[in-house]
C-alpha cells in the first residue's frame, strides 16, 4: 500500500486513535458547516403547480426534489431517478416549455409553474409524435433512460426552432437546423448506457422533418 | 440533505435582510450545484432564501456594454442577440458547458460560484481541505489529472471547473453585488475568485450575505473570438484545458484559460505575447505552475490549444 | 423437450414474423413512462418506507464502533438494520465479496447500515447522522504490482493452452509482434441502479427489483438469507440495463430485505449513484502480453496471449485470453491466464467478460503485424482465419463461420480500399484521418429454459417466463416466436417475463438469452399445440397453425374453438452440441479524426458486419450491435475506474467522473447481419448477438487512431494525455 500517513495524522487528529490501527471516521469530515443536525420535524411547505395541465396543491418536504415529488407523491414514475445529482439526464421534464434535470431543482421552487412529463406528452394509445418515432427507430433498449430522451429531444428541436445555438453552431447569428451533429451535441446531456444514440438521433430526424 | 427552511425573496433588499437573520442561510437559484452539494452533505445550510423572483432576469445596455442580471440563465444568456453579436466567446464558452437541461436552470451568478469538482471534495469520507478545513487534501499524491496546475497551493489543488467565468475574464468584466448592509460594490471579475492558499474552503472575495445582482460586460473587444474546451468525451464534462481568446487583426488580444487553476487564468503579461506565438504566451502565463505527475500534461496541452486557437484565427 | 440433433427445415425457414424487424411490444409502455422498474411499484404492496444505504468509508479493516443513536432518534426513522448488530448474511456461489454483516470491511462502499424511515428524505438525513469508527487495515491495491506472482488462474486448461513448441516457432518466425497491453477496470455504469422493493407476509419474501437472472437470484438469496427459496419470489419484468451488472444478487435486496424484516412494512430503496461504482461488481483491469511470430507470407506459426487480472477472492478474474483459441489458425500456441487477490471490489461479469478487453489487445496485435508484415489488415485475418478447425481441438468442429465474409463484405460496404497502408497520411485540415479493422468472436451458448405458453377463451395466446428483458428485447422476439408458431398475429401474443413464478428459463446473460428463451417458448407452443389438438381431435404435430386457424388436411379449427388451455415446455440442449465450437463472428470497422493540435480524438463512422444465424428481430438486434460499439467506444476512449492506491477503491464514482460516451460522441452506425442459419444452435438457427458487438470495435477504433496519427498506444482508454507529447510538432 502506498502511503497515505499524511492523513493519519489529520485524521488522528479529531479521533482517538490506536498504535496498532489507525482509527478512521465516518461523517465528521463531511462539511465544512459545522452546523448542529436537527432533530426537529422536517420543514413543510405548501407549493401550487400544474403537472400535464392538472393542478395540484401539495405540502412538501422543503428536501423533495420536483422528481421525488412527481416519482413519489403524484407517482408519475416515468421520469428516471438515474444518478440524483444532474450527470445523467433521465430525470429531464419540461418546466414551463423548458427541459430542466428535474432532480436539481426543489419541488418548492416550482410555485405556480408548469411541468410537462413524460406522461404529458403521450399515452400508450396516443403517442406524441417523437414517442411513434422512438418505437419506430428502436430509439431506446432498456428504457430507463427513454422518457428523458423523449423530453428533451422534444424540447431540442424547440430550441433549434427558437435559434438558441450550441457547441457546434458554426455561425452564432444564423439559422439554427437540426442537423445530425446539432442533435448529437444537444442531446447530450442524455446518457444511454445502453448506446441507443444513433437511432435516437434518426428518431429526431424524422420528428424534424415533420 | 440536512433538513432547512425555505423563503422567497421578494426584493434584493429582502433578500439581504433575511441573510442577515440566519446564520446558517445561502441563497439559491438555479440550484443546480447547490442542491447536488446539499445531497451530499457537502454543503448543509439550515435556510436557503430563493433569489430566483428578484427581477434580475434582464440583460440590459449600460454605457458602451451590457449589464446582466444575474438570473439570466445560461441559455439566455449565451442566446442573447448583443451577446452572440458582440461576445461571442461568452457564448461559445457557455455552450461548450454542461448540458441543455443546466443550462436552462443555471444562472449567471450561480455559475460564478460553482464550486469545483475534485473527486475528493466530492466524496466526504475522504479528507478535504476545501469542505473540511484541516483535514488534509486526498488530491495531492492521488488522483489528479483532472486538478490545478498554477495557483494552486499545498492545501489544495483543485480547480474552478466552470466555463463562463473563463470567457468573462477575457472580457474583463465586472461582478456587482449587495451586501447585507444594502450597500453596492463592484468587483473586477479578475479580483473575484480567490487563490485560496491555506484557506480552500474561502473561494471568493464575497462578504457573508453578498449577493450577485449583476454581471458587467465593458465595451466589446471586436476581433475574432474563441472558446476552445478540451475534455476526454465531445460534451458533458468538465474541461482539461479550455482557452477563452479574442484575437484582433494584428495578432494581439487577450487570451485565459480554464481548467488549470482555482480561477480563470489570466497573466496580462502573457497577453502581450501573443503576437510571439502559443509557446510564448503559454511559457510566461504558465510560469510558475506546479503541476503534479498526472496533470503535467495540461500545460502542452494549453499551448497546443492555443496554437489551435491562433491557427483557426488567422484562417 | 430436447434439442438432439441439428435443426432441420421447419416452420421457422418458412417465417412470416420471426426474422422481420419488429418495433418492441413493449416500446409504447417505455416511451410514455408506464413500464414500472424496480422502485416503482407502487401498487404491488401497500404502505411502503424508505431505505437509504450507508457504505464504509474504508477499503479494508473493521469497523470498531457504529453511534446510531442520533439517526435513530431522527424524525420519521422507523429502524436501522447496522453491521455491528447483524451477522453477516450468508454467501451465495454468484457472489465473492461479503454483501452485509459483521465488521469487517472487504471493500470501500461495502454496505453497512440501511436507514429506514417515512420518507426518502428522512431516511437519507438520518444516515449522515450515524457515526462509524474503523480500523483501517492494509490492502492490496495495486494489479501491476501484484501481477508477477499471480498464480495461474484455477479453472481447467483446456489442451488448446499450449500446443507445439511456441517458445522455437517465435524465436524463428521471420516477422514478430511482441507487446504488452492494458486495459483499465470499468463500470457497468448501468442507468437504472440497483433497486428493489421488499415486502414479507409471514415467512414467505417478495422482491420487486432489477435483475436478469431471476432463477440464479431466488436460489441465492434464499442461500444468503437462510431461508428456503420456495419462500422467496422475485419479480423483475423491466430492467433499466444490466450488462452483468445484475446477474446476482445485490446489497439492494438483500438490505431491502432485512430492513422490511425489522420495521415490519415493505421497504423500497435504491442504491445512491455513489455508491454504484464501488459497492457493485466491476470488469477487471487486465494487463496482457501478446506475442505473434508469423512467416512472410502472414500464416501465423506462432501466437501466445497472457493475462493478468485481479480480484477479492484472487480467483475469476478477467480471462482476456479467451477468444485467442478461436480466431487464428498457428501450429504453436501458448496461452495463460493468471489472477491475482486484490481488495478492491469484486470484478465480475460485464458484457463479454474476458473478451471485451482480450480483443482490445489481441487485435491491436494483428494490426501491429499486419504493418510488420507490410500486409494488409483485412487479409491478414483472412489468411489466418481458423475456418477449417479449430488449433488444438482437431475434434471439435465448427457449427457455422462466416468471418471471411464478415471481412469481405465489411471492407466493400466501409469503402477500406480508401485507407492509406502507411499511418497518418490523411489529413482534413486540423484533422488526422484513420481507418481501422478488427475481427470478433464470442462463443453462442445455450442453456435450459422453459415457458408456459397460454391459450386464451379469446384465441389470444399468453406467454410466462421468468426470461428478463434487460432492454435485449426478449418480450418482443419471444412474442415473434409464439406467434410464428401458434399462428396468430403478433398483437395476439401477451408476453410476461421476470416472475419467479413463471417456469424457469435460461435468463439473460452471456449472449445466451435469445437463442435459448425462444427454443423454450417454441418447447412450450409444441406442447400447447398437440393440447389443442388432443382438445380439437386431431394431430397437433401435423397440423398447420395459421391465421389463428389449426389446419390438418380437410380439417381446420378456429384456437378458440378449443377453449382456453395451457402447456409448459421446457427446451433442454444436448450433447451433441458439445462435439461444435458454436460461435459468433463479426467484422468492425472504425474511422475517427484525431485533432493535430489536441489530440482530441472523435469517431466519424463505425460498421459492424456480423454473423449470428437467423436473427429474429433484425431492429433490435441491431440495436444490441450499436449498443456494444458504444460501450466499445467508451471503453477504448474514456472509460477508466481511476484506483487511488492509498485508499484502495475506485475514485471517480459517480456519472460525472467516469465518462461513459454520450450523444456527441457517437456518429452514425451500421450494422449488417450476414443472412447465416446455424442449425447447431436451436430450433430456430439463431445466436445471440449482445456482447459480439463489443468484441473488437474498440480495437476497430485504436487501430484508427493509429492510421491516423502513426502513434500506437496499448494503455486503454487513449486519452490525448498519452499521446500529446507524440502528435505532430505545432509551432
Amino acid at each position: 500500500m502506498q502511503d497515505k500517513g499524511i492523513f493519519n495524522l489529520s485524521r488522528r487528529g479529531m479521533l482517538a486513535g490506536s498504535a496498532a490501527s489507525v482509527a478512521v471516521s465516518q461523517g465528521t469530515i463531511a462539511s465544512a458547516q459545522a452546523s448542529q443536525a436537527s432533530s426537529s420535524p422536517p420543514a413543510r411547505m405548501a407549493v401550487n403547480l400544474t403537472v400535464n395541465g392538472k393542478p395540484h396543491r401539495l405540502e412538501l418536504d422543503t428536501r423533495m426534489t420536483l422528481l421525488d415529488t412527481l416519482r413519489e407523491h403524484l407517482q408519475l414514475t416515468g421520469s428516471k431517478k438515474g444518478c440524483d445529482h444532474g450527470q445523467c439526464g433521465a430525470c429531464t421534464v419540461m418546466v414551463n416549455g423548458e427541459r430542466v434535470n428535474s432532480c436539481l431543482s426543489l419541488a418548492v421552487m416550482h410555485e405556480g409553474d408548469e411541468v410537462t412529463t413524460i406522461e404529458g406528452l403521450g399515452s400508450p394509445d396516443d403517442l406524441h409524435p417523437m414517442q411513434a418515432a422512438f418505437v419506430k427507430h428502436d430509439g431506446y433498449q432498456c428504457g430507463y433512460c427513454t422518457p428523458g430522451q423523449i423530453c428533451s429531444a422534444v424540447a431540442t428541436l424547440e430550441e433549434i426552432r427558437k435559434g438558441i445555438p450550441s457547441h457546434v453552431t458554426e455561425i452564432l447569428t444564423g439559422r439554427m437546423r437540426p442537423t445530425n451533429m446539432e442533435m448529437r451535441e444537444r442531446m447530450s446531456g442524455n446518457i444511454c448506457r445502453c448506446g441507443a444514440y444513433s437511432n435516437i438521433v434518426d428518431a429526431m430526424t424524422d420528428v424534424a422533418r415533420g | 440533505m440536512r433538513s432547512f427552511t425555505y423563503e422567497r425573496a421578494a426584493t434584493p433588499a429582502d433578500a439581504a435582510r433575511a441573510v442577515a437573520s440566519h446564520p446558517n442561510a445561502k441563497f439559491i437559484a438555479g440550484g443546480t450545484n447547490l442542491l447536488d452539494l446539499m445531497k451530499l452533505e457537502i454543503e448543509t445550510p439550515a435556510h436557503l432564501i430563493d433569489v430566483g423572483q428578484l427581477g434580475l432576469d434582464r440583460i440590459e445596455k449600460a454605457g458602451d456594454g451590457i449589464r446582466i442580471g444575474t438570473l439570466v440563465s445560461n441559455t439566455a444568456l449565451s442566446a442573447h442577440e448583443r451577446v452572440r453579436e458582440d461576445y461571442p466567446v461568452l457564448t461559445r464558452a457557455i455552450q461548450a458547458g454542461a448540458s441543455g437541461q443546466l443550462r436552462n436552470k443555471a444562472t449567471t451568478g450561480g455559475n460564478l460560484l460553482q464550486r469545483t469538482r475534485c473527486i475528493y471534495f466530492y466524496d466526504t469520507n475522504m479528507p478535504c481541505n476545501k469542505r473540511a478545513p484541516g483535514s488534509g487534501c486526498a488530491a495531492i499524491g492521488g488522483i489528479s489529472r483532472q486538478l490545478g496546475v498554477i495557483g494552486t497551493s499545498d492545501a489544495c489543488i483543485a480547480t474552478y471547473p466552470g466555463d463562463m467565468a473563463v470567457a468573462m475574464r477575457v472580457l474583463d468584466a465586472a461582478v456587482e453585488t449587495i451586501r447585507p448592509d444594502g450597500t453596492m460594490r463592484s468587483i473586477p471579475i479578475a479580483d473575484f475568485h480567490r487563490l485560496w492558499g491555506d484557506t480552500p474552503h474561502i473561494e471568493t472575495v464575497l462578504e457573508p450575505g453578498e449577493l450577485i445582482t449583476h454581471v458587467y460586460l465593458p465595451k466589446p473587444l471586436g476581433g475574432k473570438q474563441f472558446y476552445a474546451k478540451v475534455r476526454d468525451r465531445r460534451s458533458y464534462a468538465f474541461a482539461l484545458v479550455s482557452v477563452a481568446a479574442v484575437i484582433q487583426p494584428d495578432g494581439t488580444g487577450w487570451v485565459a484559460f480554464g481548467g488549470v487553476a482555482p480561477k480563470p487564468w489570466r497573466v496580462p503579461e502573457a497577453d502581450a505575447m501573443l503576437p510571439h506565438g502559443a509557446k510564448a504566451v503559454v511559457d510566461r502565463a504558465f510560469a510558475d505552475a506546479r503541476p503534479t505527475e498526472d496533470n503535467a500534461f495540461k500545460i502542452p496541452l494549453a499551448r497546443r490549444t492555443l496554437a489551435g486557437v491562433l491557427a483557426d484565427a488567422k484562417a | 423437450m430436447k434439442f438432439e440433433e441439428p435443426a432441420g427445415q421447419n416452420l421457422f425457414d418458412r417465417a412470416k414474423i420471426v426474422g422481420k424487424s419488429t418495433p418492441r411490444i413493449d416500446g409504447p409502455l417505455k416511451v410514455s413512462g408506464r413500464a414500472p422498474y424496480a422502485y416503482e411499484r407502487h401498487d404491488v404492496a401497500p404502505n411502503q418506507a424508505y431505505g437509504w444505504i450507508v457504505g464504509s468509508a474504508i477499503a479494508k479493516g473493521r469497523i470498531t464502533a457504529m453511534n446510531l443513536a442520533d439517526a435513530r432518534r431522527a424524525p420519521g426513522v422507523l429502524g436501522i438494520v447496522a453491521a455491528t448488530e447483524h451477522k453477516p448474511v450468508g454467501t451465495s456461489r454468484f457472489n465473492h465479496a461479503p454483501l452485509f454483516g459483521g465488521t469487517e470491511i472487504a471493500h470501500y462502499h461495502q454496505a453497512i447500515a440501511v436507514v429506514v424511515a417515512e420518507t426518502f428524505e428522512q431516511a437519507r438525513a438520518a444516515a449522515g447522522l450515524i457515526r462509524t469508527e474503523y480500523a483501517d487495515g492494509e490492502g492490496s491495491f495495486d494489479l501491476a504490482k501484484v501481477a508477477p506472482g499471480a498464480p495461474l488462474a484455477s479453472e481447467k486448461l483446456p489442451d488448446y493452452n499450449r500446443l507445439g513448441d511456441f517458445q522455437a516457432a517465435f524465436a524463428s518466425a521471420p516477422v514478430t509482434v511482441d507487446q504488452r497491453y492494458t486495459t483499465p477496470d470499468e463500470a457497468h455504469a448501468m442507468m437504472e441502479p440497483f433497486a428493489t422493493i421488499a415486502a414479507w407476509e409471514g415467512d414467505a419474501l417478495t422482491i420487486w427489483t432489477s435483475n436478469q437472472m431471476v432463477a440464479w437470484s431466488k436460489r441465492a438469496l434464499a442461500s444468503i438469507l437462510g431461508m428456503p427459496a420456495d419462500k422467496i419470489r422475485v419479480d423483475s419484468p423491466y430492467v433499466g440495463g444490466g450488462f452483468g451488472g445484475k446477474l446476482f444478487i445485490r446489497a439492494d435486496a438483500v438490505m431491502a430485505a432485512l430492513a422490511a424484516k425489522a420495521v415490519n412494512r415493505p421497504v423500497k430503496l435504491a442504491m445512491q449513484r455513489p455508491l454504484m461504482f464501488n459497492n457493485s461488481t466491476h470488469r477487471p483491469a487486465t494487463i496482457q502480453r501478446v506475442r505473434l511470430g508469423a512467416g512472410r507470407d502472414g500464416r501465423i506459426t506462432a501466437i501466445a496471449h497472457e493475462n493478468w487480472s485481479g480480484n477479492i477472492t484472487g480467483e475469476d478474474g478477467e480471462n482476456a485470453t479467451l477468444q485467442t483459441p478461436k480466431l487464428y489458425t498457428g501450429a504453436n500456441r501458448l496461452l495463460e491466464n493468471r489472477t491475482a487477490q486484490l481488495d478492491l471490489p469484486e470484478g465480475n461479469a460485464m458484457r463479454a467478460p474476458g473478451e471485451a478487453p482480450g480483443h482490445m489487445a489481441l487485435e491491436v496485435a494483428m494490426d501491429e503485424l499486419a504493418e510488420a508484415l507490410g500486409m494488409d489488415p483485412v487479409e491478414l485475418r483472412i489468411v489466418n482465419d481458423a475456418k477449417g478447425n479449430l488449433p488444438g481441438e482437431p475434434e471439435m468442429k465448427i457449427s457455422d463461420r462466416n468471418l471471411e465474409r464478415c471481412l469481405r463484405t465489411g471492407a466493400e460496404r466501409f469503402g477500406w480500399s480508401a485507407r492509406k497502408a502507411a499511418p497518418a497520411q490523411m489529413r482534413e485540415g486540423r484533422k488526422l484521418v484513420g481507418l481501422g479493422v478488427a475481427a470478433g468472436y464470442r462463443a453462442a451458448p445455450t442453456q435450459k429454459s422453459a415457458a408456459r405458453v397460454s391459450l386464451g377463451a379469446d384465441g389470444t395466446i399468453a406467454v410466462e417466463t421468468d426470461m428478463t428483458d434487460i432492454g435485449t428485447g426478449s418480450y418482443t422476439i419471444i412474442a415473434q416466436t409464439a406467434a410464428e408458431a401458434m399462428g396468430v398475429p403478433l398483437n395476439r401474443v401477451r408476453v410476461d417475463l421476470g416472475d419467479s413464478l413463471s417456469p424457469v428459463s435460461a435468463g439473460s446473460g452471456g449472449q445466451w438469452g435469445a437463442a435459448s428463451s425462444t427454443a423454450g417458448v417454441y418447447a412450450a407452443c409444441v406442447n400447447l399445440r398437440r393440447m389443442i389438438g388432443e382438445k380439437l381431435g386431431f394431430d397437433g404435430d401435423a397440423a398447420t397453425f395459421a391465421n389463428g386457424h389449426a389446419t390438418l388436411g380437410e380439417q381446420s379449427h378456429a384456437l378458440s374453438d378449443a377453449g382456453a388451455l395451457s402447456a409448459t415446455g421446457e427446451m433442454e440442449f444436448g450433447a451433441f452440441q458439445k462435439e461444435y465450437d458454436i460461435g459468433t463472428y463479426a467484422a468492425h470497422f472504425a474511422e475517427v479524426a484525431v485533432d493535430a493540435y489536441t489530440g482530441e480524438t472523435s469517431i466519424r463512422r463505425m460498421l459492424s458486419v456480423c454473423d449470428a444465424g437467423r436473427i429474429i428481430n433484425p431492429l433490435s438486434a441491431r440495436s444490441q450491435v450499436i449498443g456494444a460499439m458504444v460501450m466499445a467506444a467508451g471503453a477504448t476512449l474514456t472509460e477508466d475506474l481511476h484506483v487511488d492506491k492509498r485508499f484502495g477503491y475506485f475514485a471517480n464514482h459517480d456519472l460525472a467522473s467516469y465518462e461513459v460516451p454520450v450523444h456527441a460522441d457517437i456518429p452514425s452506425q451500421e450494422c449488417i447481419f450476414l443472412d447465416t442459419l446455424d442449425p447447431m444452435i436451436s430450433p430456430l438457427k439463431a445466436k445471440g448477438v449482445g456482447e459480439l458487438g463489443i468484441c473488437g470495435p474498440g480495437a476497430a477504433i485504436a487501430n484508427a487512431v493509429y492510421n491516423a496519427t502513426g502513434i500506437r498506444m496499448r494503455d486503454y482508454p487513449l486519452t490525448l494525455d498519452k499521446y500529446l507529447d507524440r502528435l505532430p510538432a505545432i509551432a
